[in-house]
Order: structure tokens, then C-alpha cells, then sequence
């Protein structure tokens, strides 16, 4: 059993964040439970509100200070939320590396793309300038961006937006993680380049044999690069599996919803098939199924109780009453 | 709940579970909010009440008569006989001349202020909305007047006048403009350039009605902030023009003034000479705190 | 004038207007907008003077035409200029150089169409971010700030705000006196169309208006832009770079890059058969849902280059597998005196005349259509 939690990256489990304000408290995350393995990519999908990105960055402990965390967060069998700045600070950028979407704000305009990369590099590994800066070039080689040395010494304003993505990619690669964050990289790029990042995100991952989390909000990109898919919805996973399995067979009526309202070559003579309603408000309390409003099966049960987690097949996990219901019914002419 | 809009004849029903949190909360009301329930801000906001309180008030809440000189009972300590703060250099009752000093000081304070936000603001708008070559003309003019220590063009212009109450205010003003009519220029220029100003062009709309509708209500809140903050440097300043001789003429009880004539009496009686300036830094103090109180309520993440 | 009877829209309650639209002044056949020779250069402005040292070709040289009553979808990359372009159309800024005729007539100019009027004919719908909607001002008086500054008595204007809240989807009771920070981010973009269309517009510009809307949200928009088109007999001008949602829109799609118009056409051929190059990498570079259709190699590498130093000749040159030396010196145009409905693009390849080597024949890569990446996975609902 232990040699199985050793490749596991990362190991959250029961994850709940809190943010409490003077005029509210937001229950971000309500117990939320994932692995990632080696060499895994798992990618969380959701939609604004649904605590995609709240849950990843807690594995970095990357949270305001209003946020109140608990659960168990284990990165490389290490507990993160019992650890110490120091610690923290040692295991950022060394162990586990996060890119963000906007590479602007990522990136420190006032420093060229080589400093900023080298010092990531002079911060975890003992080593002088000059080699930090040879290890920088030989990064920006490695993610392809052209003309290498002449962009060590850019700076950020000066790159275009896919360039600018390479380079903090190449930035949280320089000390070999084991497990890289991306929290939508490619939600601001535009089509021909958010291609270009997704396949070399791909093959670095592949090469490295990194485990990474991808949070997204399109369906799409989690088909071109995901090999497990987490569909999070008002804090919770209501369903996670196998990336095939799911997007081919989706169980929860809300990743069918999202399935179907995605806008995918429909006729354009007649309506999409759009999910009514908005995602709910995370201040509130929500009794029950956090889907039931929006959900065309919902039923009492929905609104009153919450559905806990089911297991239809190996590796997949479904939140649904319905869902319960149809594999009690399959498994009942089998008991009698 | 569940009625949905498509009750309505030709309307367009979207499922019709548009759900919405119960309270209507403009942004002013959360600032509300927020200040409520900010005890460091209701403290101070305290203070500065009583204060005005004791100006407006001070003929029923003075004990003695300000002016009422008593040469036997001159610099008598703190709580000598009926004098609760002591006396001053005159024999005057220096509780009651802080009362009514309350006045002088909040005029000097918040007059200037008043006067410069409507000037200067009005000249911010205005330039940050037209930009081009009235935003030049106006922001280069202010430049001039900003090159200036505030105390000096205070004291320069005030003096230059023949000094006095009247020409103290004027020179405030003056002063409080150049800094009102940036923050205003800055305000405006950002909010000029959101998308729902390009909309109420596209609709048509005129520039007074874009600025009063859009750009005004936007553009009060950090110009109030800062304003709030000049209040204390006015309260300073005003004090400082009357410790020169340049603010309110003697025997009218004014803070600044009374630190003035009470310079000499400090070997004597060190506490009472003092007081007045206390008065000033308590008073000063609290305005600085409501406006940090302020920048923070108004600084909401909608 | 033919009238159709109404024929309701049981789904949405919305009755369809019958066409003929008394607004009309240039007849059914006259294009709502003509767009000719359109450039807008922004001087970039450096050194100690401030003086203009280089400039930027955010539009340049553009051609097209909107029909009456159809949707166009303009796309493009970031730097293509379509942002521009939509604010060239609505007037909001000047252009440097071109004709815009609306509807037959030039706007702002004597014996044309007054700016106040075409103000209330052209409206645009804007994307979705805290700066569409007046933070201060309930969302009722944000629809009717546009009516009432045209001379709409304030009681009418709110009546009319209310009823475009219940159009678009949101109960005006509730909706109407609440401010944007308390709505989603569909609910504050049905109130921009609530908006604009509070002047009765004839043309709507929609900008990137569902791009920061989450996918289910997205598809609900769509669906109400749908059927305010025929309740309100619109003209659509839809402006996104993503390629999905202009198919499902639009009925001709205009492609951008670097300021010029590659390609123009009927949205089905368009899409099912890209003449130009940079279209054909576009239309690759869409994400299948399948994820055994994962793509190994990018249809097209690099990003799209600076408006400020455009490459000569073919502005794609740089990046395109079939340039010539034609294509660096001479820019190609698109064809004069062709209908709305043709499909045509500006490229060498297809101009006989152009001295490129495959001029007049299809490249061999075309032969075969642009794969269309898989939809939905699975059909259970």
C-alpha cells in the first residue's frame, strides 16, 4: 500500500476552503477529493464560481490569508498544510510549479525573461549566475521559443502573448518539478497559438514525466490534453473518470449539460441546448444537490439531501442521486 | 419562485431561474456597511462629532466666557478652583477658549476644502474628460501652483493679502486646489476610457449629460477620499497661519493663535501651554483616520 | 410590400415581425453598410517631441458589405484590427481614410444621415467585464439613459427599460432596480443587449459579446440573440475569435488578419472549404472534443505579428508554406465587382494573373476538406 501513495504527486483529500469577510463567508471548496499520479495529467474542469481554481492552489498553499483551508493536501507524500514558510517557500518552484493565464501579471515587467528565469534556478540549486543564465537559454531552447539568446535578454513587454507563455512555462520547468499547476494558460491565447502551447505542454510533460493538474473551463482542451477529467460544480466534483469514458459517456446531467451547450457545429436554425439558470451564489447555504435548480431529472430528493459519492466503474466517480438510483436498480435483481 | 419571465407577453423565457441574493445594495449603501461596522472609524468619527458639536454648541457648553480676562488667576494649573483646564497667559478659561476655538479651526479646516473640491474638481472633470488641449492648458497651470510648498503659498498668499480670516480661507483654497483638480483629472481620465462610457456615446448622449449621469457618481469616491485627508492638513495649516499672525485676530479664541500667545508662559506652565496644540492634534487626527477609514469602506471589490 | 402573417415562437413567446420595415429609407436591395477602402492608422508617438515615430496599420485598406437582415461574422486573431473596425462602423472613432456608407447615406455629413439618428439605428453590444454597466447606476436607468437622453420622458423610458428586461429573459421587477455587481455575468450581458436595443436599432454590432461568459451561459445568449434577430428584424455584425460560435451565427463570415480582409463569404463554404491559408491553419487549430483526435503538430507556428511593422507584400508571407517571392513584394487584393454571396479571398493562389506558380490551381493539400473536429462524444441527454 505505500509504494502506491510514493508515485502519487498529488493526494488531496476531504479539501475544504473557507473565505470569510465582514460581509460574508464563501464556501469556495466543499470537500473536494483527488489523485494525480506520476506522469498523470488530471485536468478540472468548471465554470466561474465552481472552485476549479481555489482547489488547485491550495496544493501550493497560494491563498489569501482570509482563507481558512482544512482537509488533507499532500504533495509527494508530504503533508502541505501542515508546513512551515520555510518550507513552503523550498517546495515552490522546486517540487511544484503553477503557470497562470495572463503571463503579464506572471512576469515581473521590470526584469528581463533570463534574470527572472535564473533566479528561479539560482534560488533552489546552488549555482552561480552564469550557469543560471546558460540553464535559462537551454529552458527557452527547450520550449521552443526561436531566437533564444537574443529573448534572455527581453523583456516582457516586448514578447508577444504566446511567447510570453513559453517563457513562464520555461520559467516553471527550471527545477524539474514533479508536479506542474496550470491554472488556464490558455484561456487568453488565441486559437492558432493556445494549439502550439497545448502540444508542447504535452510533450514537456511526456518528457519530464511530470504529473500536472489543468484547470480549464473548455471541454475541448481538456480532450487535447487530459488523461483524467474532474468536472467541478459549486465546490464539489460531481464527476471525474478516465478522459475517454467520460467526454464519451458522461453520467452527471451537468457534464451533459456542458457537453451539449457547447457550441460544436450545431444547426443554426434551431436552439442550442443550453443549461437554464446561472451558477449558483456561493454565499449561500445550498441545501441538497447544488445542480438540483438548473437539472432537468431533479426530484425532492435532490433539493433536500446532497448526493455523496459513487463509483459506476473503476475510476470513475458520480455525485447523483440519479445516478445511485439507476446502479441500486441494477444491482437489486442481482440480490434478490 | 419558479414564475418565470416568459409570463409576459412576448418575452423570452431562459428557463426563468434567475435567482438574486434578497437585499438591493448600491455601492453607497455597502460603503455604509462597511463603515458601521469599522469601530476604529466610528471612534474617531466620534471625536470629530463632538468636536463639531462643541463649535456649533459652544455658547451653551462653555462653562466660562472665552474672553473674560482675570489677571490675579493668570497660567493657574489644570483643575485650580473652577478653571478645569487651567488659565492662560490672560487669565482667561482655557476649557472654554478651546470650546469655542472649535470654530475657528473647523471653518479654517473645512471651508478651504468645501470650496477647493467644487472649484478644483469641477476644473479635474473637465479636463480629464476633454483631454487634448484644454487638459493641457488646465493640468499645466495647476503644475505651476504645485511647484510650491503648500505652507509657503499659504503663508505667501495670505500675508501678500494682509492677512486676516477672510483672506486665510481664500488662500487655503487656493492651495487645495491644484491637488483636488488631479486626483479629479486622474478619476476621470480613467473612467472615461470603461466601456459603458463608449456605450452612452454610442447612444447618443451629449457631454453634460455623460458627465453628470456616468462620470460624476464614478468619479466621487476617491476625490471624497482625498479630500477627507485634506481636511486634517487644512485643520494644520490654518492653525500654522494663525501662529503667525496671518489667520484670525486676537481675542478670538483660535487654536493656532493661542499657541502663539501662550509661547512664552511654557517655562511656567508647561501642560496648559500645550493644550491648545493637543486640541489641534486630536482633532487633526481623527479627519486623517475617518479618510483612511473611508479609502478603506470605499474600496470595494464589486 | 408583402406581409407575413405572425407566426408565434411558441418556445420563447416571441412573435416574429413580418419584413418591411418602415425605418427602411434605402430599400431592400441597398447594402446597410458599405464599407469601402476603410483604413485607420494610430500614430505611435516617441522622443522628446512626442512627435509620430511609427504608426499602427490597425485597419488597413478594408472592403465588404453588410446585407440587410443577414448576421456577418468578422474573425480574427489578436491584432487583426476587428475591435477597430467595429468601433469605425458605430462611429466612435474617426477613420483615417474610406467610405462607410449606412444604408445609402454618409453619416455626419450634410445632406446624409444625422449622427443622432444613425446613433439610434447602429448600436453595439460590447464584451462582458465590470466596465460595460455604470456601476452606480441601477440597470433599469443604464437601458434607459439612451431613450431618454433622445427626449423620452423618464416614466416612458422606464416603462421601455422594463419591458426590454422581460425580452431578454430577466423579470423586471426584480432585475430592474438591482446594480451590475449583484447580476452574473449573463445576466449583466442580457442587459447590454437590453440596452442596445433600447433605441430600436436596426443594425446591432455585437464585440466579443459572449467570449467571458461561461459555456452554458454562452449557449443561452446565443439562443436570445436568435430570436431578438427575427422578433426585432435585426442586422447582426458578429465580432469573436472563436470559430464555433461565428459557424453557429453567422450566415457570411469575413476573416481579418493584420488589418486586411483575407476572405469573405458564405459561412457553410467558408468553413467546409477555406481558400486562403491563414483560414485553413484557423480552422485546424480548433480543439476537437475527441480525444483520440488529439493533434501532434500545430496547423501553423509563431504568433500573429505586430500591426505597428507589417511584413510586405502578403502580410502572411511570413507564415505561409506556399509563399513565393510574389508573395513577399506584391500585396494581393481582394477581387473588385463580385456579389455578397460570392466566396472569394485575397491571396495569389487564386488570382491566374498573379505569377504565383500555383496560381489558378488548387494547392494538393486543399484537395481534400479541412477535417472537422469532433462534436459532442456522445448523444445522451
Amino acid at each position: 500500500m505505500t509504494e502506491k501513495t510514493e508515485t502519487l504527486v498529488a493526494d488531496v483529500r476531504d479539501l475544504e476552503v473557507r473565505f470569510v469577510s465582514r460581509e460574508s463567508t464563501t464556501n469556495a471548496v466543499n470537500g473536494v477529493s483527488f489523485q494525480v499520479k506520476q506522469g498523470e495529467v488530471l485536468s478540472i474542469i468548471g465554470e466561474s464560481g465552481s472552485g476549479k481554481s481555489v482547489s488547485m492552489r491550495a496544493l501550493m498553499r497560494l491563498l489569501p490569508s482570509q482563507a481558512k483551508i482544512s482537509g488533507k493536501v499532500a504533495v509527494n507524500g508530504r503533508d502541505v498544510l501542515s508546513m512551515s514558510g520555510k518550507e513552503l517557500i523550498r517546495m515552490r518552484g522546486k517540487e511544484v510549479s503553477m503557470i497562470f493565464q495572463e503571463p503579464m501579471t506572471a512576469l515581473d515587467p521590470v526584469y528581463t525573461i533570463g534574470d527572472q528565469i535564473a533566479e528561479t534556478v539560482m534560488r533552489h540549486e546552488d549555482v552561480s549566475k552564469e550557469v543560471a543564465l546558460k540553464r535559462a537559454l537551454e529552458l527557452l531552447e527547450f520550449v521552443r521559443v526561436p531566437s533564444a539568446e537574443r529573448r534572455l535578454k527581453a523583456y516582457p513587454f516586448e514578447l508577444s502573448g504566446g511567447l510570453r507563455q513559453r517563457a513562464m512555462i520555461a520559467m516553471a520547468l527550471s527545477c524539474r518539478p514533479s508536479l506542474l499547476l496550470a491554472d488556464e494558460p490558455t484561456t487568453a491565447l488565441d486559437a492558432t497559438v493556445q494549439i502550439q502551447v497545448l502540444i508542447l505542454l504535452r510533450k514537456l510533460q511526456a518528457e519530464m514525466g511530470m504529473g500536472v493538474i489543468f484547470v480549464t473551463h473548455d471541454l475541448g482542451v481538456a480532450a487535447q490534453i487530459a488523461d483524467k477529467v474532474a468536472v467541478m460544480y459549486a465546490g464539489r466534483i460531481v464527476e471525474m473518470g478516465p478522459v475517454r469514458d467520460l467526454l464519451r459517456n458522461p453520467l452527471h446531467p451537468y457534464t451533459q449539460g456542458m457537453l451539449a451547450s457547447t457550441v460544436h457545429g450545431q444547426d443554426r436554425n434551431s436552439d442550442i441546448q443550453a443549461i437554464p439558470g446561472s451558477p449558483p451564489d456561493m454565499r449561500r447555504e445550498i441545501p441538497g444537490c447544488a445542480f438540483a435548480p438548473r437539472c432537468p431529472h431533479a426530484t425532492a430528493l435532490c433539493r433536500s439531501t446532497q448526493p455523496g459519492e459513487t463509483a459506476p466503474s473503476a475510476g470513475r466517480i458520480v455525485r447523483c442521486h440519479l445516478v445511485s438510483g439507476e446502479m441500486a436498480e441494477a444491482q437489486a435483481p442481482a440480490i434478490a | 419562485m419558479t414564475d418565470t419571465a416568459s409570463s409576459l407577453p412576448g418575452a423570452f423565457d431562459a428557463g426563468g431561474i434567475e435567482e438574486l441574493s434578497p437585499h438591493v445594495r448600491s455601492y453607497w449603501q455597502l460603503v455604509g456597511f462597511r463603515l458601521r461596522h469599522d469601530p476604529v472609524t466610528l471612534f474617531f468619527g466620534a471625536i470629530i462629532l463632538i468636536v463639531i458639536l462643541c463649535a456649533i454648541f459652544a455658547p451653551w457648553v462653555a462653562p466660562m466666557d472665552p474672553t473674560q480676562t482675570n489677571m490675579i488667576d493668570r497660567l493657574k494649573p489644570i483643575g485650580y478652583k473652577d478653571y478645569l483646564l487651567g488659565t492662560d497667559e490672560l487669565g482667561r478659561d482655557m476649557l472654554s477658549r478651546l470650546i469655542w476655538g472649535a470654530r475657528s479651526s473647523l471653518l479654517m479646516g473645512l471651508l478651504p476644502v468645501v470650496f477647493a473640491l467644487a472649484i478644483g474638481g469641477a476644473l479635474g472633470v473637465v479636463a480629464g474628460y476633454m483631454g487634448g488641449k484644454v487638459n493641457m492648458v488646465i493640468m499645466r497651470v495647476m503644475d505651476v501652483f504645485y511647484a510650491f510648498p503648500s505652507i509657503l503659498l499659504a503663508v505667501a498668499i495670505s500675508g501678500a493679502m494682509g492677512g486676516g480670516m477672510l483672506n486665510g480661507l481664500l488662500s487655503l483654497t487656493i492651495v487645495f486646489i491644484p491637488p483636488l483638480c488631479r486626483i479629479a483629472e486622474t478619476a476621470t481620465t480613467q473612467v472615461r476610457g470603461l466601456d459603458f462610457v463608449e456605450a452612452a456615446r454610442a447612444s447618443g448622449g451629449g457631454t453634460g449629460s455623460i458627465i453628470t449621469t456616468h462620470i460624476l457618481g464614478n468619479v466621487l469616491a476617491p476625490v471624497f477620499v482625498y479630500a477627507s485627508g485634506m481636511v486634517s492638513v487644512s485643520i494644520l495649516l490654518a492653525s500654522g497661519l494663525s501662529f503667525l499672525g496671518l489667520g484670525v485676530a486676537p481675542p478670538t479664541p483660535d487654536w493656532g493663535l493661542m499657541l502663539s500667545t501662550l509661547r512664552q508662559a511654557i517655562y511656567i506652565n508647561p501642560v496648559v501651554c500645550a493644550l491648545p496644540g493637543v486640541a489641534i492634534l486630536i482633532t487633526s487626527l481623527s479627519f486623517n483616520m475617518v479618510s483612511d477609514g473611508l479609502r478603506q469602506a470605499m474600496d470595494v471589490k464589486l | 410590400m408583402k406581409s407575413k402573417a405572425k407566426k408565434p415562437d411558441t418556445a420563447h413567446n416571441m412573435e416574429i415581425v413580418p419584413e418591411g420595415d418602415p425605418r427602411d429609407r434605402g430599400g431592400p436591395r441597398q447594402p446597410m453598410f458599405m464599407v469601402r477602402g476603410l483604413k485607420k492608422h494610430f500614430p505611435v508617438r516617441g522622443g522628446a517631441l512626442n512627435r509620430t515615430v511609427a504608426q499602427v496599420l490597425a485597419v488597413d485598406g478594408v472592403d465588404f458589405q453588410v446585407i440587410k437582415g443577414e448576421t456577418l461574422g468578422i474573425v480574427g486573431e489578436s491584432g487583426c484590427g476587428k475591435s477597430t473596425l467595429a468601433r469605425l462602423l458605430m462611429h466612435l472613432i474617426d477613420r483615417t481614410e474610406g467610405e462607410l456608407i449606412f444604408d445609402g447615406e454618409e453619416v455626419g455629413v450634410r445632406n446624409g444621415l444625422a449622427m443622432r439618428d444613425f446613433r439610434k439605428a447602429a448600436q453595439m453590444v460590447f464584451q462582458d467585464s465590470y466596465s460595460s454597466l455604470n456601476p452606480r447606476l441601477p440597470v433599469e436607468d443604464s437601458i434607459a439613459y439612451g431613450p431618454r437622453v433622445h427626449g423620452m420622458s423618464k416614466k416612458k423610458a422606464k416603462e421601455l427599460a422594463r419591458e426590454l428586461l422581460g425580452k431578454v429573459g430577466l423579470r423586471p421587477e426584480v432585475f430592474g432596480p438591482r446594480y451590475p455587481h449583484e447580476l452574473s455575468g449573463g445576466q449583466k450581458q442580457r442587459v447590454n443587449i437590453a440596452r442596445a436595443l433600447a433605441m430600436s436599432p436596426r443594425l446591432v454590432i455585437l464585440d466579443e459579446a459572449v467570449s467571458a461568459l461561461d459555456k452554458s451561459v454562452e449557449a443561452q445568449v446565443l439562443n436570445l440573440l436568435r430570436h431578438l434577430k427575427r422578433h426585432f428584424n435585426l442586422t447582426y455584425v458578429f465580432i469573436s475569435h472563436d470559430l464555433n460560435v461565428v459557424q453557429y451565427i453567422s450566415d457570411r463570415v469575413l476573416v481579418m488578419y493584420l488589418g486586411e480582409v483575407v476572405e469573405i463569404g458564405p459561412v457553410d463554404e467558408i468553413y467546409a472549404a477555406p481558400k486562403h491559408p491563414y483560414t485553413r491553419a484557423l480552422l485546424k487549430s480548433r480543439l476537437s472534443m475527441d480525444p483520440d483526435e488529439r493533434m501532434d503538430e500545430a496547423p501553423i507556428t509563431g504568433d500573429p505579428p505586430n500591426p505597428i511593422n507589417p511584413p510586405s507584400g502578403c502580410r502572411f508571407h511570413t507564415r505561409c508554406q506556399y509563399a513565393e517571392t510574389i508573395c513577399k513584394s506584391l500585396a494581393p487584393k481582394l477581387p473588385k465587382d463580385t456579389l455578397p454571396e460570392d466566396h472569394v479571398t485575397s491571396c495569389h493562389m487564386y488570382d491566374p494573373a498573379a505569377g504565383h506558380t500555383l496560381a489558378g490551381k488548387v494547392p494538393p493539400a486543399f484537395e481534400a476538406p479541412v477535417p472537422v473536429p469532433a462534436a459532442r462524444v456522445a448523444a445522451k441527454v
